[in-house]
């Protein structure tokens, strides 16, 4: 299935969730220039209210401006979400393909040592590591996407067993194809909407656990500023009436949420696809 | 039955042998320390004297698989040793905060599991109809979104603009019982608008399936009446795949809690776990990933062990 049969085969909600992703792209790609004021300096009184003259957002607990450390943030939040998951993607999908080419024991093993992490909590056992080790950004990005790839290497391997034996396959290979031109023709079409799903889901899951960890102070750190670790830093105001702590937190929101409906769609094809075939 | 036992011996089996390598996992996890505990505890500036006095003291010189079993068999006792911050034996801090968390989360169960599983009934009746779409839109939005940004959202309306409920759930021990929930309101609800997305959507696709069997089809070709088939053919056998989807909520329930605790400064175990990781308690740290991995570990399985006794096909292996 190409990209342009998926994207006409979309319904308005789905249509509207790319939008908003490609729009929040598009602020993480350039956020730091569209920013009026720089990220960490007090410009202004603490705490202003949204509208104010020349802080159309504005400020936070330290009179920096709160749009353009929204802008900063994306940029941060977004692309470290996105370093760990094509980290832990890449790995994971490797791992849990040769897991499944090499079978027996090999497999047993690695599978039985991905369970027992996932049978941890994500979000405790990276507190667990980030308090022994420290909070800097390699720490964090390699605990989460080490978390994240034993998710991806569960369903990569599912998908390469399942894939094995599967007709389509076994015929290409009695007519004597090549195995790359088998992944590319055979294997890659069917597998694109799941593929990219699981990419979206994967992108939301560390997305949103950096976010829990900058928020619980553990993650990013100041003054640098990121969505989960704005939350924070603003929590006081709503008790003053200002909904400051809202606006990062509805912007993590409404990410996850548009990633989701794409996301949603893409499985549904999956879904229709698998059940035809 | 033997086969039903000896399915559901093995399942726990399994179980203790995933707590015992959690639990391996969590102490590792100390193992990797940049130096020692000794230096944790006395800091960067302290004189080697000393650093070697603490080290004697916790025995930090004894191979780790010793020390490993040492804190391994406390643990099983209940003895998980001291904080480093307080001095306190853990148990007597950890206690009162586990209390809390579950008083939490079972008020938000209370209401989430009969919401959820009411809702996903209906949607998977009405499929595709409007009212399955709204909740399916509803529920997409409600996973979506983080604890923290539901949770101040409530905040915002419920306790600053209209002023029915506090921000901050404070309990004091004396409270009577309307109090303390009246207190806990806009943290059960965070969770409960959590979790119940999950439960229902769950609960959804496995009514479908069901529905979708051919025995469905059958009743229906039949003529059986519609309520018939929903009450005598297809409730029953979803009852299962429902049970453990509760089940497997519940243990979501009292991971979440973490971020709910912090949003609205609730005593229980999830902020313990994050004070004692901002100040270091290693040993009270290990103590509360232990406990929350046990709750959810020990969730889990009793998840596959309803859906073991709930089915009759696993009941009969081949």
């Amino acid at each position: 299935m190409s990209f342009t049969l998926l994207l006409r085969r979309m319904p308005w909600i789905t249509r509207l969730g790319l939008a908003l992703v490609l729009l929040f792209a598009f602020l993480a790609a350039f956020g730091p220039w569209l920013a009026p004021y720089p990220e960490a300096e007090p410009v202004a009184d603490v705490w202003q209210p949204i509208g104010t003259a020349g802080f159309p957002l504005g400020t936070d607990t330290l009179g920096r401006d709160m749009l353009s450390r929204l802008l900063y943030g994306a940029q941060r939040s977004i692309g470290l979400a996105l370093v760990i998951t094509v980290l832990s993607f890449s790995v994971g999908a490797v791992c849990g393909f040769l897991a499944a080419i090499a079978g027996g024991w090999t497999d047993q093993v690695a599978s039985r040592i991905v369970d027992v992490f996932m049978s941890f909590p994500a979000l405790i056992l990276a507190l667990l590591v980030l308090s022994v080790m420290g909070s800097s950004l390699p720490v964090l990005v390699l605990t989460l996407a080490f978390i994240d790839g034993t998710r991806v290497f569960r369903l990569a391997r599912a998908v390469a067993v399942d894939l094995n034996v599967m007709e389509f396959v076994e015929a290409a290979k009695l007519r004597g194809e090549g195995i790359w031109w088998i992944a590319r023709k055979e294997i890659l079409p069917n597998a694109l909407p799941m593929l990219l799903a699981e990419f979206g889901v994967r992108f939301c899951f560390s997305f949103l656990l950096i976010s829990a960890l900058s928020f619980l102070g553990l993650g990013i750190q100041p003054p640098a500023a990121d969505w989960g670790g704005m939350v924070k830093d603003n929590a006081q105001a709503i008790a003053f009436g200002l909904p400051a702590p809202l606006l990062p937190a509805g912007c993590i929101a409404l990410l996850t949420i548009s990633v989701n409906l794409v996301v949603d769609f893409l499985l549904d094809q999956a879904s229709r696809r698998s059940r035809r075939g | 039955m033997p086969d039903l036992a000896r399915l559901i011996g093995k399942r726990l089996l399994l179980g203790l042998l995933t707590l015992f390598a959690v639990s391996v996992l969590v102490f590792i996890g100390t193992e990797l320390l940049p130096g020692d505990l000794a230096e944790v505890i006395l800091g960067q500036t302290a004189t080697p004297e000393a650093v070697a006095a603490i080290r004697a003291k916790l025995n930090l010189g004894d191979p780790a698989v010793l020390r490993y079993w040492r804190w391994f068999s406390g643990v099983l006792v209940g003895d998980f040793g001291n904080s480093l911050a307080s001095g306190r034996p853990i148990v007597t801090v950890l206690l009162p905060r586990l209390q809390a968390t579950l008083f939490l989360a079972a008020t938000a169960a209370v209401i989430a599991v009969p919401l959820a599983i009411a809702l996903g009934l209906l949607s998977a009746l009405w499929r595709d109809r409007t009212f399955d779409k709204t909740t399916s839109a509803a529920t997409l939005a409600a996973i979506s979104m983080p604890e923290f940004f539901i949770g101040y959202l409530l905040v915002y309306v419920f306790a600053v603009q209209l002023g029915w409920f506090p921000a901050i759930s404070r309990i004091s021990p004396s409270a009577g019982f309307g109090q303390k929930l009246w207190a806990i309101a806009l943290p059960a609800l965070t969770l409960t608008l959590v979790t119940t997305g999950h439960m229902m959507r769950m609960t959804r696709a496995a009514v479908v399936q069901v529905l979708s069997a051919p025995y469905i089809e059958m009743a229906e070709l039949k003529g059986t009446p519609r309520r018939a088939i929903i009450f005598r053919h297809a409730l029953p056998n979803a009852i299962g795949p429902i049970a453990n989807v509760v089940v497997l909520n519940l243990a979501f329930l009292v991971v979440g809690v973490i971020l709910v605790e912090v949003v609205f400064v609730y005593p229980g175990m999830g902020q313990l776990m994050v004070d004692a990781v901002s100040k270091r308690d290693i040993p009270l740290i290990q103590a509360c990933a232990i406990v929350f991995a046990i709750t959810y570990v020990g969730l889990n399985m009793l998840a596959d062990i309803v859906s073991i006794l709930a089915n009759p096909r696993l009941r009969h292996p081949r």
